[in-house]
């Protein structure tokens, strides 16, 4: 759209938009969005690929789409505008994957329609897109997209290795049950440990923050 | 009868919306500071989960459902794919209305409940609860139930952890586990309380 108002292809205004997000300001630790379902689809790695791949296309594609639609937007139905372009994003998003991986999508369940009310997704297009323009908003949507994969692959990582000794399918650590030595722990694959990881995982991004400041 | 009390125990205990699932974590978080504006929140999700899990109970069946435009002669018309657009829309308007019935009759309740109700649009645990309605097929009775039990577990939720942030003040918590931190840690130690609730049935 406004090509005058582009900034550079890469400038420090674009890079610290796509950088930014993957750990100073990461959506999960530092403004603790977007939880609701970074923790029920974390107890296998698979699934949280998907789920990260999906998220970030919405991501990526409501930004881009309500920026260069923000000088159209009137301010008072804003909310509803945003909500129905990431809904059809999110509609777009669960056929492909009912298409293309359908034991997957039946494994997510309810969960990718749930990205519709993700807050992470709503906070950026409100508190990004509106006010900056197209390119803009693609990086920082990528940025906090990708900032939400990091955190969910690391608890996915701690959550599948240690409560089932499997990597996305495949077995790492042989479990005592299959005549390995590893004996799972299985409070990792239920809800109760999600939250204490990412209880964790806050207070490291908080300690090295605040030691590097 | 029984199947409905069963239902309801389900929702607001074994499938408990935050601790089981994890849906409304977002509000169950910011605004679970004091007891009184948790109730408060609570209540608000309570009656607009009661009402809008019902009435997309009857839009699936009537509009969405494959086959259910056999009426207008368009037997093989399958809208499922519109479901999600359609219940946010769904649930929007019927937190609009509530707001306004509110304002208009109850000006004491809407004093309490006024600036929760537009927090709630976004509130996952309410698209939530419509969407596993839609994905376990309940019908239109088992609908109302289900919608209570989420709303009432939801509440009762928030409604504790409120009560233990409370007492957290005068506790001596590591500088960098202050704030979500050791909120996210007392949610899973809740969640493991309510985890000894699975496999009750009556």
């Amino acid at each position: 759209m406004i090509s005058n108002a582009k900034p550079g292809w890469m400038s420090r205004q674009a890079r610290n938009a796509l950088l930014g997000p993957l750990f100073d300001r990461n959506p999960i630790t530092h403004y603790v969005l977007g939880i609701c379902i970074a923790l029920a689809v974390t107890a296998s790695l698979q699934t949280t690929l998907i789920m990260c791949m999906a998220v970030t296309a919405v991501l990526c594609g409501s930004n881009t789409i309500i920026s260069a639609m923000r000088h159209q937007i009137p301010s008072s139905v804003r909310i509803i505008v945003q909500i129905t372009v990431i809904a059809s994003l999110v509609i777009v998003v669960d056929q492909f994957i009912k298409a293309y991986a359908y034991d997957l999508s039946k494994s997510l369940s309810v969960f990718v329609g749930l990205i519709i009310t993700n807050c992470i997704i709503l906070g950026r297009v409100e508190a990004f897109a509106m006010k900056n323009p197209p390119w803009l908003s693609f990086l920082d949507g990528l940025g906090n997209g990708l900032g939400y994969s990091l955190v969910l692959i690391i608890v996915a990582t701690i959550r599948e290795l240690l409560g089932s000794g499997t990597l996305l399918g495949y077995t790492v650590l042989p479990s005592a049950y299959e005549g390995g030595w590893y004996v799972p722990n299985g409070m990792l694959l239920l809800p109760p440990s999600a939250f204490f990881i990412i209880g964790l995982l806050i207070w490291a991004a908080n300690s090295f923050r605040s030691g590097k400041g | 009868m029984l199947e409905y009390i069963n239902l309801f125990i389900k929702a607001v205990f074994i499938e408990n919306m935050v601790l089981a699932l994890f849906l409304g974590m977002c509000p169950f978080l910011a605004v679970s500071k004091r007891v009184e504006t948790a109730l408060g929140l609570g209540l608000a999700v309570i009656m607009v989960q009661t009402i809008t899990v019902p009435i997309n109970n009857l839009i699936f069946q009537y509009l969405l459902q494959d086959g259910s435009w056999g009426w207008a002669g368009l037997p093989g018309l399958d809208m499922r794919f519109l479901g999600l657009v359609i219940y946010v829309g769904v649930i929007a308007a019927v937190v609009q209305i509530v707001e306004m019935v509110l304002d208009r009759d109850f000006p004491a309740l809407q004093q309490t409940l006024g600036i929760f109700l537009p927090l709630i649009t976004v509130n996952c645990a309410i698209l939530g609860a419509s969407l596993f309605m839609v994905e376990r097929d309940y019908d239109f009775s088992q609908s109302i139930v289900y919608g209570l039990g989420t709303g009432v577990g939801w509440t009762l939720a928030i409604v504790i952890l409120a009560a233990i942030r409370e007492r957290l003040k005068y506790a001596n918590v590591p500088a960098g586990l202050d704030g979500p931190g050791i909120i996210f840690i007392m949610a899973g130690l809740m969640s493991l309380g309510f985890m000894s609730f699975s496999g009750i049935r009556l």
